[in-house]
């Protein structure tokens, strides 16, 4: 998991994203014509271009894309890498997130992982735990 | 339909190149000026002769408008004049350009500049570093690196195809050696594949011998048609051909195994009539090891996943089947943005210009790519010294 937990302030495009996470009810948008999901938030589909859009809440279910391991630098870092986890959601699109509750080195592609939330302050983000009943803990 | 025409139609005269490595004594655009001052000499030119410029701006230093700063400085009042953005696509992305700029009839003599300090002058920034608009859904999870961003590709290629830390290790290894026989390279001390495994891990799974090296340095070269460069000074380097590709970054493009570099080559190629079987050497972008290893799966010198075999056991070393960086590259020459694979390969073609232990021999052909702006841009260059029929 990230060191860095800033959540940020959004925008035209992006609040009801963050504003959802906030909630602990994750949506995303979905083009009303063509029916796929999209991320990052955006004002037009990039399948079909068309601007007809609804937010839909996730499944809260993905797989593991990519899992790295981050070495941060300085005195004072910690020897264990920060796990930077690409998640694919069941909705078919990708996230940047980190998956917690689990050493970065155990984490491998294909992990089922659920989401869940981490409050900062009155915002909160979006984070991953592992399925599998074998995760370390 | 690719246009076949420009194929061999223009070639490049003349090459420039500054020191490369840490050099606070120089400015970020006064080390612009010194490249073109030496490319427009290299090609045997007077200023005059130049009316057109296409920049790539400098990573430490955000400009409006860099080709428009260079033009005012030089004096000079093109005939066409742009920034190019596609981050280490753009040297590559310049001459492509250029060639269109020239064979539209608004110029006909270009020099394509990149220069950068990221090594000593990002406090010349004054408003901050360049965005990808993607900082928000990146940052607050710990993505803040472009070794991160390249770890992405490393970590599929791996797992998709069973590609080892060792075989991205002998990329950094044989370029090293190149470098070593590069008096203007920045490290020239050999490697080993052990000597990657045991430096520290950046990004899992990049060590740190896997990332290039962060510099200062600039370099140009100067476009104009075949039939113009003939008459100069140096023997011209003809384009056979040059393609751009695209994806849409790591979140969104559809694999992350294959690049616009599959894109790019194959526009390259159509419009060079080539094959990856023609070409006797390869300068290929190389900010991390698997980038060029995927370069050459996409260019079509191995098969899809094969990569990994490919670099290993000294094929892309001097002497090799195909030397691939023989200049060092990114991670052991320096960091100009991949101007500086552009301006070796115009060396090792004219013949002679490079020391004797690292010249290809004989070569007619060399493939040139560039890549950049977080893996969503892709360019290839194919030059010769064949005079087109």
């Amino acid at each position: 998991m990230s060191e860095q937990t800033a959540v940020p302030a959004g925008d035209a495009d992006s609040k009801p994203f963050w504003e959802s996470c906030a909630r602990h009810a994750m949506e995303l948008q979905r083009c009303t014509e063509c029916l796929r999901f999209r991320y990052p938030p955006r004002p037009v589909c990039p399948h079909c271009l068309s601007d007809r859009t609804a937010w839909l809440p996730v499944a809260g279910t993905g797989t593991v894309y990519v899992q790295l391991g981050v070495y941060p630098r300085g005195k004072d870092a910690p020897p264990e890498p920060l796990g930077l986890t690409m998640v694919e959601l069941d909705e078919g699109v990708r996230m940047w997130s980190n998956v917690v509750g689990a050493r970065a080195d155990d984490v491998r592609i294909g992990d089922r992982v659920r989401l869940v939330y981490e409050d900062v302050g009155t915002a909160a983000l979006p984070r991953f735990t592992l399925e599998r009943a074998d995760a370390v803990r | 339909m690719i246009d076949r025409r420009l194929s061999g139609a223009y070639a490049i005269a003349g090459i420039g190149e500054t020191p490369v490595g840490k050099l606070p004594e120089y400015t970020t655009t006064g080390l612009a000026l010194l490249a073109i001052r030496a490319a427009i000499r290299d090609a045997g030119l007077a200023l005059g002769d130049v009316d057109g410029i296409v920049a790539d701006q400098p990573n430490n230093v955000p400009y409006r408008a860099y080709a428009l700063a260079l033009a005012r400085n030089l004096g000079l009042r093109p005939g066409y004049a742009t920034d190019i953005a596609l981050g280490g696509a753009s040297p590559i992305g310049c001459v492509a350009h250029a060639i269109m700029a020239i064979a539209a009839g608004l110029c006909h003599t270009v020099v394509c500049v990149h220069t950068q300090k990221q090594a000593t002058g990002r406090a010349e920034a004054r408003r901050g570093h360049l965005y990808d608009g993607l900082e928000d859904y990146e940052e607050p999870f710990g993505l803040t690196s472009a070794v991160s961003q390249h770890a992405t590709v490393a970590a599929r290629h791996m797992h998709d195809f069973g590609t080892t830390s060792e075989q991205l290790a002998a990329v950094a290894v044989a370029f090293r050696k190149h470098a070593a026989l590069n008096p203007a390279a920045t490290m020239r001390t050999p490697i080993t594949v052990a000597d990657v495994l045991a430096s520290r891990w950046v990004t899992k799974p990049l060590h740190l011998l896997d990332c290039c090296l962060v510099s200062d340095g600039a370099g140009a070269v100067v476009v104009t048609s075949s039939e113009r460069a003939r008459n100069l000074r140096k023997p011209p380097i003809y384009v056979a051909g040059f393609g751009l590709g695209y994806t849409q970054g790591p979140l969104e493009m559809p694999a992350l195994t294959t690049l616009g570099s599959a894109q790019s080559s194959a526009v390259a190629y159509a419009m060079s009539g080539l094959r990856p079987a023609d070409v006797d050497f390869a300068e290929l972008y190389d900010c991390f090891t698997i980038i060029p290893l995927v370069t050459l799966e996409d260019y079509g010198f191995c098969a899809k996943g094969e990569g990994g075999a490919f670099v290993s056991d000294g094929r892309i070393e001097l002497g090799g089947a195909l030397p691939v960086n023989t200049h060092g590259g990114l991670l052991s020459q320096g960091h100009v943005e991949g101007m500086l694979h552009l301006t070796e390969a115009v060396k090792q073609l004219r013949g002679g210009e490079v020391e004797p232990e690292r010249q290809v021999p004989d070569p007619r052909i060399g493939i040139v790519s560039g890549h950049g702006a977080t893996l969503s841009a892709h360019a290839t260059l194919l030059l010769t010294n064949e005079s087109p029929a």
